[in-house]
């Protein structure tokens, strides 16, 4: 009970010890500081690992049919587009800001695609547009959207709910205007339509996944070797292969998960292989953690989160990067409504509506990003968005009704902030926060 | 501790004024503060200390008066003007990030990049292609623990158990010592201190004042404003009392006392007065 108070004793340690030699060293050390963390209160990605295996027993139960690769994967590309979208809402969370407005930027970046994809077909003066330069004009504009909302809150000093609220209402005006009375638009492109159901040769499951594991071993060996040539303590050796094992175990499975031929009979021409939405979801994620974790604009974002005021005296321009951080929820709504037009192969005036919005907040909340501000890690948003599709994806196997489904997805939210509040209390009561 | 005062002052300021609105906050204040020295500014509420701090620290101009730096007249326009001469200020209420780590709050809005040298560059903005990458290359995390843990250790803050701990996990007192460590880091020459001492316990404000003790012995010029005599006797050498906008008078602490420097800042040594019909 001793050990979560210990870490604001300002006695103790002996005056000749340097800081540095502080530091947890041993593998023995470095897991009872872990511990010690977990204890009061940091428990980072722990609650929800719980959470999505008290998931996969419930529903395998209900119906066995839950936990199959072909599930498996319908889940994974169920989860694409929130995952995608609630990458950028982390970067507003972070910011202690909120954008409401994403569902229907993400739909106009979605139905953009398909209107000019549409119109390229008839319109010999579209004929030029094909779709590597329709998505980049589709998300040059739902990040435009980003920067006008994020100038309006700034320069206005409006409250990013009241600004993303308004551009909720306007951008769901804009969808319907463009979308017009058709009602649907289909995607024809080829390369749009399968972008969320390619799945790559079963080889590409092995080469993803161990690129993965394995850039990510790299970089911690690399670090620690640079740190232990600089005379800081290193991440031990030990605890790096094990890290290295686990992924690498969890990896395996995933990439075997993922051949097996899901076919629905023996006569079917096989099905198999990992979906190419996933490469695209790990490049975000590994993209955008880079960009948040070892940026000076990722670590303003933080400052601005956890104080603006002390940012400011740092000379960090604060304006700036709370327009940077729409931005950045601009292009990620982009991307996810791409991603999700894909999905159903066409856009319609309901696009972008629904819970999509709620979905993609609950994710990155759920995930463990704090809506307080400066708390929160861009894995939280692929965590968050695999809970929200399990959840969704296993009450439609039991066929409940929409009714059921959202009190559900209600109550897994608030058991997820539920769980953020008490870890934080435990955090106060040990000194950290 | 004579020989101190043997050459310039590192900081001065000549008969500077500050008026706000129909408020005369400062009269014709001369301060003037030596490398190797830790100066006290006390006086009263509205006396005119952080007036004064201020507009040294660039947060807005004096209306009259001239500022000299190493001898020579500066004008400050900016807080990043002054950090660009060496004038660091830790304000009362700390100004750091309780989510990010000590280092990063050492080094927020100065972090260092690999390949692009920002040594000493406090608050210099470059423009274009290099602020770009400056924003989007990876921060050179190892080299700022280093330094960060070169200049606790300078300080003899050895408390800390990680400068990986995040802010919100230290206890007053090493918040104190981290915001100070901060202003140190960056080669400062004056160090201006807004009542360091206050809300800390006392094992904590000797913690504290040691650590002022030490910027003083490695030649930086201090300044600490304070409300705690018992804190001020025992950390300055000179004691600068202001009230109602004027300086009063500095008094040498090794010719001073208490009752005296009480006294100044209550009653005054002033005939009249200020601001006052007589």
């Amino acid at each position: 009970m001793s050990a979560p108070n210990d870490i604001t004793q300002d006695s103790g340690a002996p005056t000749s010890a340097l800081l540095a030699s502080q530091e947890p060293q041993t593998p023995f050390e470095y897991v009872g500081a872990a511990l010690r963390r977990i204890r009061s209160g940091e428990i980072g990605a722990l609650p929800i690992i719980l959470g999505l295996v008290i998931i996969g027993i419930i529903f395998q139960s209900l119906n066995q049919n839950f936990l199959t690769p072909r599930n498996l994967v319908n889940i994974t590309i169920q989860m694409a587009g929130y995952a995608t979208i609630a990458y950028g809402m982390v970067f507003i969370l972070l910011l202690g800001e909120i954008d409401l407005s994403v569902g229907y930027v993400s739909a106009v970046g979605g139905v953009m695609t398909a209107i000019l994809l549409r119109d390229s077909l008839t319109n010999p003066a579209l004929s030029w547009m094909d779709w590597w330069n329709v998505i980049p004009i589709a998300l040059a504009i739902t990040t435009a959207i980003g920067f006008l909302h994020g100038t309006l809150i700034t320069t206005f000093q409006l409250p990013s709910f009241i600004v993303t609220l308004a551009g909720l209402l306007a951008w769901n005006g804009v969808v319907l205007m463009i979308v017009g009375d058709g009602g649907t638009v289909n995607i024809q492109n080829p390369v749009v339509r399968n972008l969320a159901s390619e799945v790559l040769p079963p080889i590409w499951s092995w080469i993803v996944i161990f690129a993965f594991v394995a850039l990510l071993t790299v970089m911690e060996f690399a670090t620690a070797s640079a740190r232990r040539k600089a005379g800081l303590r290193p991440k031990p050796v030990q605890i790096i292969l094990a890290q290295t094992v686990i992924m690498g175990v969890v990896g395996a499975f995933l990439a075997y998960l993922f051949n097996i031929n899901r076919a629905l009979g023996p006569t079917a021409p096989p099905q198999q292989g990992m979906p190419v939405i996933a490469v695209i979801m790990l490049v975000f994620l590994i993209v955008l953690t880079y960009l948040a974790e070892r940026t000076r604009f990722g670590r303003y974002i933080y400052a601005v989160g956890g104080n603006k005021e002390a940012a400011r005296r740092a000379g960090i321009r604060v304006e700036r990067i709370r327009v940077l951080g729409f931005m950045v929820s601009g292009f990620m709504a982009g991307v996810g409504g791409i991603v999700l037009a894909s999905r159903l192969k066409s856009v319609a005036t309901d696009t972008g509506g629904g819970n999509l919005l709620l979905y993609v907040i609950a994710a990155a909340v759920i995930g463990g990003t704090s809506l307080f501000g400066g708390r929160g890690k861009v894995y939280s948003a692929i965590l968050g968005a695999l809970v929200v599709s399990s959840v969704e994806n296993g009450m439609g196997l039991l066929n409940v009704s929409s009714g059921v489904k959202f009190v559900v997805t209600g109550l897994v939210l608030l058991a997820a902030v539920v769980i953020d509040a008490i870890s934080r209390r435990s955090q106060q009561r040990s000194g950290l926060r | 501790m004579s020989g101190i005062y043997n050459g310039k002052p590192l900081l001065e300021t000549k008969s500077v004024s500050k008026r706000f609105g129909a408020v005369q906050a400062l009269t014709t204040v001369d301060f003037d503060v030596y490398p190797g020295e830790v100066v006290a500014l006390v006086g009263d509420n509205g006396a005119g200390k952080s007036t004064l701090i201020k507009g040294i620290a660039g947060i807005y101009g004096f209306d009259e008066g001239r500022v000299l730096f190493d001898g020579k007249e500066v004008h400050i326009h900016s807080p990043r003007e002054a950090a660009q001469l060496g004038i660091e200020v830790v304000y009362q209420d700390l100004a750091l990030a309780d989510n990010l780590d000590v280092v990063a709050n050492m080094f927020l809005g100065r972090e260092w990049n690999q390949g692009i040298p920002t040594s000493n560059d406090a608050h210099t903005a470059p423009s274009g292609l290099r602020r770009l990458l400056r924003n989007l290359l990876p921060i050179t995390e190892i080299d700022m623990e280093k330094r960060a843990v070169g200049t606790l250790n300078e300080l003899a803050v050895t408390t800390l158990r990680s400068v990986r701990l995040p802010v919100a996990s230290l206890s007053g007192g090493q918040r104190q010592s981290v915001a100070i460590a901060k202003a140190v880091l960056w080669n400062s020459r004056v160090v201006i201190l807004d009542e360091p001492t206050a809300a800390l316990g006392v094992a904590q404000t000797r913690q504290v004042l040691n650590l002022v003790r030490r910027l003083a012995e490695k030649q930086l010029a201090v300044v600490i404003i304070s409300h705690n005599l018992h804190d001020i006797f025992e950390v300055a050498d000179r004691i600068t009392v202001l009230r109602l906008g004027h300086k009063v008078h500095t008094y040498m602490r090794s010719e001073t006392d208490q009752q005296e420097v009480v006294h100044a800042i209550t009653a005054g040594q002033l005939s009249t007065v200020p601001g006052m019909a007589s």
